[in-house]
């Protein structure tokens, strides 16, 4: 995802000359191609975010669009007050792109894992809350985050996260989409974890079960719409899963969803992360794999129900 | 008749006024901050009246200088400049402090107030988005210049700091702030609490060109402003040496004016020292 970043935020520098990137020194070649089109645009701030975060306000402020880069902890929760004031306050449209989300960077420990960002920013007003899944999501949430004159947190993925949508999908800021359909039972999450899903659903198939799975693409704005649509087919459970934590994310948010509109005929399962710091580490799939929320995991938890 | 008084002497009379209304909006609306306020007076009048390049009938005009008071507690002060100004009809003011007034303690976000750039109040952040400002300037290919006032207790966050080594960095000469070195914080003397000093030699060694002047002096604000506006490759930083509570004999350098608003024996003895 964050080749397609690169890619993408280079096109749109060349197409929109306010946009301004700014880098928490890392990418080390990674926005080389950036650079070679807008090199007036591109500043490493350094590991100094309460100043980037800041200074972007600052930059928004005066009609640029700034879009800050860095991995996902340090770019939420480090300059988190700076946020809260200068972006969200002032409404200053500044694009906050958080990579290595989740678990990407699982290996490196709980100071590089990101499982309360969405829960803490949800808590913010104004922030737009983007959760692409694959590339071509991240690539259209990006080109709509910067014509908006609104702020956005998108949480991205690492490298080499599977494709899952295709030409018939309405990909988009506030868009939700149903990657298969399902009776009973229906999978919604966020990010590049929906692979676990989907193969998840492959294999209960030969169990006799017809699971869906949808993505739901952004908190916020969250699509009311879809959600409706969702309700009215009548699913006994809804199953949300997200690489972050069950307390504030997308489980949250549906369950209270769910309960502001009084709709209470629906079974909500949130899978996620629990509450506690992880301290066994190893790559993604193994931490996904010992939290339950893997392909097996999944499966699991759907012939316990 | 000094030269200051001469040449100034504009100045001075607004500076006293600017006291009087202060003083009088803590008594009334009881709002705090008096010490703070009346320490960069005279900063903040040399900028409105000499400095800065902004219409009030115009405040939002794209080449206009920018200014963030990133000490936001001092907006007691910044708002009856702004009113005196004529940024708004100063009868605006009347409703300071009052429940539902855009007028109280800290400046808002920009679009209720005119002539407010940036909100601020949580110290250390409006000097980065002045930094921010200087830099759009640079890329949008502008023609303005960005002032801001800190405070020397705001010098303990580390975002201050961080935005200090950028500006360094990125040689933003059109960028001058102003430290109203009052040597108070809240709750303790400002070198005390946190190993400020040595100010200048911080500053300096963050690549910025330091200036320290009696931040009372008009003559002093106006040369310090001159030199920073010919520095070249480095932003300027101007240490205002200042009194809390400057003006008034018993608040002078007496701390309990960050938080205390005067009583009316206070507020009737202030304004008379402030008559003569």
């Amino acid at each position: 995802m964050r080749d397609a970043f690169a890619n993408e935020i280079k096109r749109l520098s060349e197409a929109n000359k306010n946009v301004v990137l700014l880098s928490g020194d890392i990418g080390n070649r990674m926005f080389d191609k950036y650079k070679s089109v807008s090199p007036e645009r591109f500043f490493n701030c350094g590991i100094a975010e309460a100043n980037m975060m800041s200074l972007a306000s600052g930059m928004a402020l005066c009609g640029l669009k700034p879009v800050i880069y860095t991995i996902t902890p340090f770019t939420t929760t480090r300059c988190l007050e700076q946020i809260r004031i200068g972006v969200a306050y002032h409404n200053a449209p500044v694009v906050i792109v958080g990579t290595g989300s989740g678990l990407s960077y699982s290996e490196l420990g709980p100071t590089h894992h990101s499982l309360e960002d969405i829960a803490i920013l949800r808590a913010v007003p104004n922030i737009n809350i983007l959760t692409p899944s694959d590339k071509q999501e991240l690539t259209t949430q990006l080109q709509e985050a910067i014509s908006m004159n609104t702020p956005s947190y998108m949480r991205i993925g690492k490298k080499g996260e599977p494709d899952l949508f295709n030409e018939s999908h309405n990909l988009g800021i506030g868009k939700a989409n149903i990657l298969k359909e399902g009776e009973e039972i229906l999978i919604i999450g966020i990010g590049p974890i929906l692979i676990e899903a989907i193969e998840a659903a492959k294999s209960l198939k030969n169990d006799g079960l017809n699971i869906g799975v949808a993505s739901m693409g952004s908190i916020r704005p969250l699509d009311d719409d879809f959600l409706r649509k969702m309700i009215s087919k009548k699913y006994k459970y809804w199953i949300t899963l997200e690489e972050h934590g069950i307390v504030g994310g997308l489980g949250s948010t549906l369950i209270e969803w769910c309960s502001d509109k009084q709709l209470y005929d629906i079974k909500i399962k949130r899978l996620g992360v629990k509450n506690e710091f992880i301290h066994k580490l190893g790559n993604q799939s193994y931490t996904r794999n010992i939290l339950g929320i893997d392909k097996k995991g999944i499966i699991n938890t759907i012939k316990e129900l | 008749m000094s030269i200051e008084t001469k040449k100034y002497n504009n100045l001075i009379s607004i500076s006293t006024e600017l006291r009087k209304r202060i003083i009088k909006t803590s008594y009334e609306a009881k709002i705090p901050h008096i010490g703070s306020c009346l320490s960069c007076i005279e900063l903040l009048v040399f900028l409105y009246w000499k400095e800065l390049n902004i219409d009030p009938s115009n405040s939002e005009a794209i080449n206009r200088d920018r200014f963030i008071l990133s000490k936001g507690h001092g907006a007691p002060a910044l708002f009856q400049v702004l009113g005196l100004k004529g940024f708004f009809p100063i009868e605006r003011l009347n409703s300071f402090g009052k429940p539902g007034s855009v007028f109280h303690e800290h400046p808002p976000k920009p679009g209720y107030i005119p002539g407010i750039e940036a909100a601020t109040g949580s110290l250390g952040h409006g000097f980065p988005m002045a930094v921010g400002m200087s830099l759009a300037k640079r890329i949008n290919n502008l023609q303005y210049r960005t002032y801001s006032i800190l405070s020397d207790g705001e010098c303990n966050e580390g975002s201050i700091w961080e935005a200090a080594m950028f500006a360094g960095a990125q040689k933003l000469d059109d960028l001058t702030i102003f430290i109203d070195f009052n040597k108070w914080q809240a709750t303790g003397r400002s070198k005390e609490v946190l190993a400020l000093d040595p100010l200048k030699e911080k500053w300096q060694s963050f690549g910025w060109d330091v200036y320290e002047i009696d931040g009372h002096k008009f003559n002093q604000i106006d040369k310090s402003i001159e030199l920073a506006k010919t520095n070249k490759n480095k932003p300027s930083a101007i240490i205002a040496h200042t009194i809390k509570g400057k003006g008034v004999s018993f608040m002078e350098d007496n701390n309990n004016w960050h938080y205390k608003t005067p009583n009316e024996e206070e507020f009737k003895k202030a304004f008379e020292e402030l008559k003569n």
